[in-house]
């Protein structure tokens, strides 16, 4: 699991542009939208906190299910599966080296969004960071099972706006959930980011963790977990 | 090793049958492989040598009959730790040096440092370990991946066409580090659409439209066909046993 964790991050290494822009971009996105609305500051107030969980989740999403799709193009899946190793092991070794990259991230973002940016944070950047490597997981899982649906790079990249899209459109980002008519509410109810959201809204908002903010991050582990389960079962040994 | 073990042959398979996409792509094979021992799987591109290999290996689906590998049924996770593997695409990071693919295939195998540097200098890229894989030539990322395989060591090494695009010298280098594997006791099963390669081989499976055409030595095959060139004792093969069907069994030998 180390040996796999500490492999992915030298492939990570050996590719410094991709690691600045996980670094940079949510940093330089937070900022405009910071002077976007500029004139309204209670809105980047409002949008500021959920996307320092979002940028984990569509990041390690996207990273996770084209570096799944190279691994069974390229004939190393196939070969991993041939060697003592684990299925688990391989999966627990992505979940650290991605999940350390997003705390990385995440850090960064959250310095510059509670610093410069002035982001108002009652409960505190711990809880933050936790939520935010939380909703990188669960990016991670999502990006893991469905790269088995995906026979090229290309189809990896499209499932980001598929399937991640709408989830950020109805999480509670743009609207509230409670103002949304009844059946976007309930579809919302249904997917993950909602929870991650209301989470981060909730350290937003309020000095001590509350009960339902631990059981809203709750329910995104435990949406990474059985994200990873599917994953882990299209890891097949024997194939066609 | 006790005597009895040692004449244990490696791999037994029989009657081996798989169907890709609903199409029959091996139609029953039988053979057996010694162990300490080159075997050469030779035949045309499409005639089904990878199926085969991947069946040893065990990664390949729709299988029926039986193969086993050193006694145990192929795919048994107690052999993962006893096969190497070396797929016809290299099967190795891009992204990564060479010395970091082998290290990260040695902590999966539980091979020490030491084995590192043996299997670098087996396949005679000590002096590239520190260059990244995607910057080497075709060649040289076909030796990362079979240094890969060589870790453990394991008992049966699965070659599949290790020499396509090798210079002639890095050729005779691989098999005679074949051989010397042998030698040590390791048995090689080693695919090749090269014929002229048939003769490092102690024995041959011709293999042709999914079907074994011969399963002999290369002296044999010389001797039966009446030609010195294996390309052309192939070529008669084929001949003789076309269109009617090839013959199936344990006994693949045909009317001299």
């Amino acid at each position: 699991m180390l040996a796999t964790a500490w492999r992915v991050l030298r492939q990570l290494g050996h590719d410094p542009r991709t690691v600045v822009m996980l670094m940079v971009a949510p940093c330089v996105l937070l900022t405009l939208f910071r002077y976007v609305f500029d004139a309204s500051p209670q809105v980047f107030d409002r949008v500021g906190l959920p996307m320092l969980g979002i940028f984990p989740l569509i990041v390690m999403f996207l990273v996770t299910s084209v570096a799944m799709v190279r691994e069974r193009t390229s004939g190393t899946l196939e070969r991993l599966l041939t060697t003592p190793m684990g299925k688990l092991d391989l999966l627990a070794g992505y979940a650290l080296a991605f999940g350390a990259v997003a705390l990385v991230q995440a850090s960064v973002a959250s310095a510059v969004a509670l610093g410069p940016l002035g982001l108002d944070v009652a409960g505190g950047v711990g809880t933050v960071l936790v939520l935010a490597v939380i909703n990188a997981l669960l990016g991670m899982a999502l990006g893991l099972f469905l790269s088995a649906f995906a026979t090229t790079e290309f189809q990896a990249v499209q499932f980001m706006p598929a399937f991640l899209l709408p989830q950020v459109l109805l999480c509670g980002l743009l609207t509230p959930r409670d103002q949304m008519v009844g059946w976007l509410h309930g579809i919302s109810d249904v997917m993950p980011l909602s929870y991650a959201v209301d989470a981060l809204n909730g350290a937003g908002s309020s000095a001590t963790v509350s009960g339902e903010m631990v059981r809203n991050g709750l329910i995104v582990a435990g949406c990474a977990l059985l994200a990873l389960a599917a994953g882990a079962a299209t890891l097949r040994r024997r194939s066609g | 090793m006790t005597a009895d073990l040692a004449a244990q042959a490696a791999l037994t398979v029989r009657g081996l049958r798989v169907r890709r996409g609903g199409r029959p792509v091996l139609h029953g094979l039988d053979f057996t492989v010694p162990r300490g021992s080159v075997t050469g799987l030779l035949g045309p591109s499409g005639s089904g040598k990878t199926t085969v290999m991947r069946c040893v290996v065990g990664v390949q689906a729709n299988v029926s009959g039986t193969v086993r590998v050193l006694g145990i049924p192929a795919g048994t996770p107690a052999l993962r730790r006893r096969i190497g593997y070396v797929t016809q695409a290299p099967s190795v990071y891009g992204d990564l040096t060479v010395g970091d693919n082998v290290r990260y295939f040695a902590a999966l195998r539980g091979s020490g440092a030491a084995a590192v540097g043996t299997v670098l200098g087996d396949v005679g890229l000590t002096d590239r370990s520190g260059s990244l894989v995607r910057n080497l030539s075709g060649g040289q990322q076909a030796r990362v991946s079979l240094a890969c395989a060589l870790l453990g060591p394991p008992e049966v090494l699965v070659l599949d066409e290790p020499t396509v695009g090798l210079d002639p010298v890095l050729r005779r280098d691989l098999w005679a580090l074949f051989g010397e594997l042998a030698g040590r006791g390791t048995t090689l099963l080693v695919s090749s659409h090269v014929m002229d390669e048939a003769g490092h081989c102690e024995r041959l499976l011709l293999l042709r439209s999914g079907r074994l055409v011969a399963d002999d030595t290369p002296g044999v095959l010389r001797q039966r066909t009446g030609t010195e060139d294996l390309a052309e004792a192939f070529l008669r093969l084929v001949e003789r046993t076309d269109p009617s069907p090839v013959v199936t069994g344990t006994d693949h030998r045909w009317e001299a």
